[in-house]
């Protein structure tokens, strides 16, 4: 069953409905009821990040396992190439040292294996935020709203989207009223 | 004028001409607040109760506005002091490395001591960013931006060193594992090929760990670009002479806040404070913390390595990892506190976020890794003495340690070792006392102290080692050029333009973390209110 399309009086499509709160814990509280409700296409936006609001949006865990999984990827990649360039580059091109074996003598390729494996994990760990957060990302619907600009500054803002099975145009903004919003506007796609 | 424009209201107040709106007069008694000794109150990280808005106003004021006009003459000076360090280096390359006072006795001298010394300092930074961040210690907030800042322009100021001591600059590709066409590897084996790696990862995971913080804080300077384009709030550049002469100023075609969306736009890659966002973002910065908290501790340990795996004796030490990291931190917070000190008498309302408990805190650490480096010297001492190796015992009794009238085998060095231990030793012990942990004035002293001490010691470890080897024969002195002086100094010139630059262009705090720990950013801070109209009251 295909969702309704939600269109402004001008025509435009909807986004979702922007909510404004007055503090992190109203906007704690509002996450909650939201979550209870069933939605899924929704988020908060704090200027800093709230103190379990993990939990109140009930996303703990979820969000970042697979991204955990990315990381933990980059580092054993980071520390097993790594430590496979040394081994294939001495076998390659044996330099002896102190009269040891070339290549069976491996304790002084550990500094370099550990260093190409912090290197790997740093890269991995900002690259797979970036990624499943799913940025750079050029624009976004909520940027429209002058209001929602402030949300860098102290204001703080909980977004439904219009695509979410539950969403309704009146029925989603009593909620978030009844939440304690103090300010809700439209958002246009 | 009778209408007060809020923003001009809001201009003064940045500019310190008017207290903020909650100013909280000083107790004479227990000073600006900061400073409670209390250990069931939290000191507050952010003074005269400042909002969140506040916060951002006055971290972005110092981007946005245009500076005080020190800042264009510290910037002015510090960038023709670093073209002196471009000259010299293109001297070097195009006469060669004989242009240093280096020697067949003395063959590491400055060069390897200015690596060192730069790489040291660039140790605070992640380690405030990192360890601090692992041992949750709110207070770094107020200084890791600029710490970590700092870090990576050391970091460039070390790296300089090592690729043009290498004599042919053009094969200092060779250090890194380059397929080539003579079919030759790097050495694995050697600490010098570890260096590389080490330092070079440091610079990039550094580089990261400061760009991730960026993030959130660039979007913040982009969306107030945004906003106040949407207004028509915005000006055409105007450039104005750093001197006052009768000349027109000129005006630019285009306003800078456009230049500020695209370019923080473009670096804070959509950031839109999301919930989501920040779980993962926190996270991954966990990690990148746990991560470069190892990482710092080897990098300078492999720096050790380089002198710790040789033969010479004052070397050949086992200690020399740890007593590296530690003088690493202590430069490091020194020069933190050395570039810090003076903006916050210079920039408007930064002693309000950068209290006075900051300093202190930063001071007891100087003190505490000042007790660290002197254990180390006096246990290389000891060591010597106790191993019962002459040669050992001649490098720090003879070498280093006894002046040149004092005995016929007296050191020529002997300044240098005195200059270390008083510097590094003696000059922080007055931090035992509160009243110069608090004294901004004695903070900053000892804080030059300790960076030239913390030089001092580089040299003393590189030169005087290796100036008198086992063979009295061979046995030299290094003097060095005005090239050698020429090309260090001129590093500080490179240093002190970025830092300028980076306070000029970057947020200086980080204002999403500093917000988050002020009262008010934890929900749980209005668990007794029913009114939950108040956002900048916290309270239990």
């Amino acid at each position: 069953m295909a969702r309704p399309i939600y269109k402004t009086e001008s025509g435009a499509t909807v986004y979702g409905i922007l909510a404004e709160f007055s503090n992190p814990y109203t906007l704690s509280e509002a996450a909650k009821s939201v979550r209870d409700a069933g939605f899924r296409k929704w988020d908060t936006h704090s200027p800093f990040p709230i103190h379990e609001m993990e939990e109140s949006m009930g996303i703990v865990g979820k969000a970042i396992r697979p991204m955990m999984f990315v990381i933990g990827c980059g580092a054993l990649l980071g520390v097993c190439g790594g430590y496979l360039m040394q081994w294939w580059i001495n076998y390659d091109y044996a330099i002896i040292v102190q009269g040891k074996p070339t290549y069976q003598a491996w304790e002084p390729f550990v500094p370099i294996t550990f260093e190409l494996g912090v290197l790997f994990t740093a890269f991995s760990s900002i690259l797979g935020m970036l990624a499943f957060n799913g940025l750079p990302r050029h624009h976004h619907p909520l940027f429209s709203s002058d209001r929602f600009l402030r949300s860098s500054d102290d204001a703080f803002f909980l977004s439904v989207e219009a695509r979410d099975e539950k969403f309704d145009p009146s029925a989603t903004r009593r909620l978030l009223e009844e939440a304690g919003a103090t300010h809700i506007e439209l958002i246009e796609e | 004028m009778s209408v007060i424009n809020p923003d001009q209201i809001n201009a003064e107040r940045l500019a310190g001409l008017r207290p903020s709106p909650g100013h909280v007069d000083i107790d004479p008694a227990l000073g600006d607040g900061s400073l409670v000794d209390d250990p069931a109150e939290n000191a507050p990280l952010v003074l005269n109760n400042r909002s969140f808005h506040d916060v951002t106003e006055i971290v972005c004021g110092y981007t946005e506005k245009a500076p005080g006009f020190w800042w264009i003459h510290v910037v002015g000076f510090a960038a023709t002091v670093a073209s002196i360090t471009q000259i010299m280096i293109l001297y070097l390359i195009i006469t060669g490395v004989g242009v240093w006072g280096l020697n067949n006795q003395v063959d590491w001298a400055w060069d390897i001591t200015n690596f060192v010394f730069w790489i040291g300092i660039g140790h605070a930074g992640t380690l405030i960013s990192a360890i601090l961040c692992l041992l949750k210690q709110q207070w770094r907030t107020a200084v890791n931006r600029a710490a970590e800042a700092m870090t990576i322009f050391a970091v460039i100021c070390a790296g300089i060193f090592p690729g043009i001591h290498v004599g042919r600059v053009w094969f200092a590709w060779m250090l890194f594992p380059v397929p080539n066409y003579n079919w030759i590897w790097p050495n694995f084996r050697s600490p010098l090929l570890w260096d590389v790696f080490a330092v070079s990862t440091y610079f990039t995971v550094s580089l990261l760990f400061w760009y991730m913080g960026l993030i959130p804080d660039l979007a913040t300077l982009r969306d107030r670009a945004h906003l106040r384009l949407r207004r028509g709030e915005s000006r055409n550049i105007e450039l104005r002479f750093p001197v006052p002469l009768p000349l027109p100023t000129i005006r630019l075609p285009f306003k800078a806040d456009v230049l500020r969306a695209y370019i923080y736009g473009f670096f804070a890659v959509g950031w839109r404070f999301s919930s989501t966002h920040w779980y993962r973002y926190e996270k991954a910065y966990l990690i990148l913390a746990g991560i470069s908290t190892p990482l710092v501790l080897s990098v300078h340990s492999i720096v050790s390595f380089d002198f710790a795996t040789s033969v010479i004796p004052g070397w050949h030490t086992t200690i020399f990892p740890p007593y590296f990291v530690a003088g690493a931190v202590f430069g490091g917070f020194a020069m933190v506190l050395l570039l810090l000190i003076p903006l916050r008498a210079l920039l408007p309302n930064f002693e309000d976020l950068l209290t006075l408990r900051h300093i202190e805190n930063m001071a007891k650490i100087i003190l505490v890794t000042g007790m660290l480096v002197g254990f180390a010297y006096s246990m290389e001492f000891f060591i010597a003495y106790y191993s019962g190796s002459e040669y050992e015992w001649h490098a720090f009794m003879y070498n280093r340690a006894t002046p040149i009238w004092g005995s016929d085998k007296g050191a020529p060095y002997w300044w240098a070792y005195w200059a270390m231990i008083t510097c590094n030793v003696l000059s922080p012990q007055v931090f035992w006392f509160k009243k110069m942990r608090r004294s901004v004035i004695a903070v900053w002293i000892v804080a030059c102290f300790v960076t030239v001490g913390m030089w001092f010691e580089r040299f003393v470890i590189i030169v005087t080692s290796i100036h008198r080897a086992y063979l009295p024969g061979e046995w030299g002195m290094f003097f060095p050029t005005p090239v050698d002086i020429l090309t260090f100094v001129g590093t500080c010139g490179i240093f002190l333009t970025l830092f300028m630059l980076f306070v000029r262009l970057l947020p200086v705090f980080p204002m999403a973390e500093l917000k988050a720990v002020m009262p008010g950013a934890s929900p749980h801070d209005y668990h007794d209110e029913h009114d939950d109209d108040h956002d900048s009251e916290g309270g239990h």
